[in-house]
């Protein structure tokens, strides 16, 4: 597994196995801040940031728990880093941008509880990646995070203009684009040459 | 959603409101990526459901008996370390109890900790109510969400593969719906369960309007 070259893991995360619509990681922030496509590029943004900081930090600390032999604590050490890194980026971007920061609102805090986060953690561990591979993959995942996001935002920006029936516009209709999304994205999976 | 911050008294709707009004998954929409990602089979879906009930009932309770102790500004944190190592326990629990649910589940046991229902429940119910009560909505809660992932499981698993618990329910002849066990199946399914649940809180806020009307026309 870990000899996986770094352009396929790229690949491979961003549009094969795509966080949000083939592995159902993240989806709250997708059905959640799709709505203009500005809040989608910088919550993607803010989104891929965290995941490659938290992924640097987790490779690290993966080591240090395999060296000391106490793996079982892995899973409360990598929600520890990853909080600690969203307080970060949550004081940046507080300080460089505050309309941006109100415009994420909620669902800035809440990428500590973006399952694609710590689902970067785990995956890389699972699959045995060294430093230049997680790195890799945390960014491919991050930019198809955004891919997804930026791809929903546009619909429903459309979708906006179109006559719904009145029943139709809830959650439902989101739901249902994303699944014709999903569809879309599954004719990516004959790039994997049937490797996964 | 209840910002109540004073106690509650126990009644049976602490319990049932979990399941139906504040259905965690069909009417608030917390804990979307293990609702569609496990729901491929029954048999995962109340795995997974039953896992999350017991993690969310004893951080819950936890998070409930140590509601005066815990810092305001550091509570959020807090939770999520009780959470995870729950989460830890399920996680060999069931790695001991049966490799090939384990196996099935894969990563989204770990992922339980970020489910938001768990997070939501403690930081809008178990940080300002009695131990008891959380305990009880919690098991509601827990019930509502292995219901709506039952759910979802029971329709992409007849349609997907004809059977049910592994059960072949429907004849040789069916030709499997292979596209609701793919991840594009969830979505719909998902969609449909909403679309219906949408369409009956509709019809029945029209009754009640036409209702009203009539009895203003009757005067």
């Amino acid at each position: 597994m870990a000899n996986e070259s770094l352009g396929f893991i790229f690949l491979n995360a961003l549009v094969i196995n795509n966080f949000v619509l083939a592995m159902f990681l993240g989806i709250c922030p997708f059905l959640g801040v799709s709505g203009k496509k500005d809040t989608a590029l910088n919550m993607g943004i803010a989104t891929t940031f965290v995941m490659f900081v938290s992924s640097m930090c987790a490779y690290a600390l993966n080591w240090v728990l395999v060296a000391l032999g106490i793996e079982f604590l892995r899973l409360i050490s990598y929600i520890v880093v990853i909080a600690s890194a969203v307080q970060l980026v949550e004081m940046f971007i507080k300080k460089t941008s505050p309309a941006l920061f109100r415009a994420l609102g909620i669902y800035l805090p809440l990428i500590t509880t973006n399952c694609a986060v710590l689902g970067i953690a785990v995956f890389q561990t699972a699959k045995n990646y060294d430093l230049a591979q997680s790195a890799v993959y945390s960014i491919g995942a991050g930019a198809g995070f955004t891919l997804a996001l930026l791809l929903m935002a546009g619909l429903r920006e459309k979708l906006d203009l179109a006559d719904v029936p009145s029943v139709a516009r809830g959650a439902g209709m989101t739901l249902m684009l994303a699944g014709l999304l999903s569809l879309a994205f599954m004719g990516f999976a004959g790039l994997g040459g049937g490797g996964d | 959603m209840s910002l109540l911050n004073k106690e509650e008294p126990l009644t049976l709707d602490t319990f049932v409101r979990g399941i139906w009004r504040e259905n965690p998954v069909f009417v608030t929409v917390l804990g979307m990526c293990p609702t569609l990602a496990v729901t491929n089979s029954a048999t995962n879906a109340i795995s997974m459901g039953l896992a999350t009930l017991f993690v969310l009932l004893c951080s819950n309770v936890l998070v409930s008996m140590l509601r005066k102790v815990i810092p305001k500004e550091v509570r959020i944190a807090s939770y999520i370390v009780l959470i995870a190592s729950f989460v830890t326990v399920v996680d060999y629990a069931i790695q001991a109890i049966s490799l090939e649910v384990y196996e099935a589940l894969g990563a989204f046991i770990q992922l339980i900790v970020v489910n938001c229902i768990i997070l939501g429940r403690a930081e809008a119910y178990a940080s300002r109510q009695t131990v008891v009560n959380t305990a009880v909505n919690s098991i509601g809660t827990g019930i509502g969400f292995t219901l709506a992932l039952l759910c979802l499981g029971v329709v992409r698993e007849v349609l997907g593969a004809g059977t049910l618990f592994g059960v072949r329910i429907l004849p040789e002849q069916f030709q499997p719906w292979v596209l609701m066990l793919l991840p594009a199946g969830g979505f719909f399914v998902l969609a449909g369960w909403m679309l219906l649940i949408d369409w009956m809180n509709h019809r029945k806020e029209r009754k009640a309007l036409e209702q009203e009307g009539a009895t203003v026309h009757g005067q």
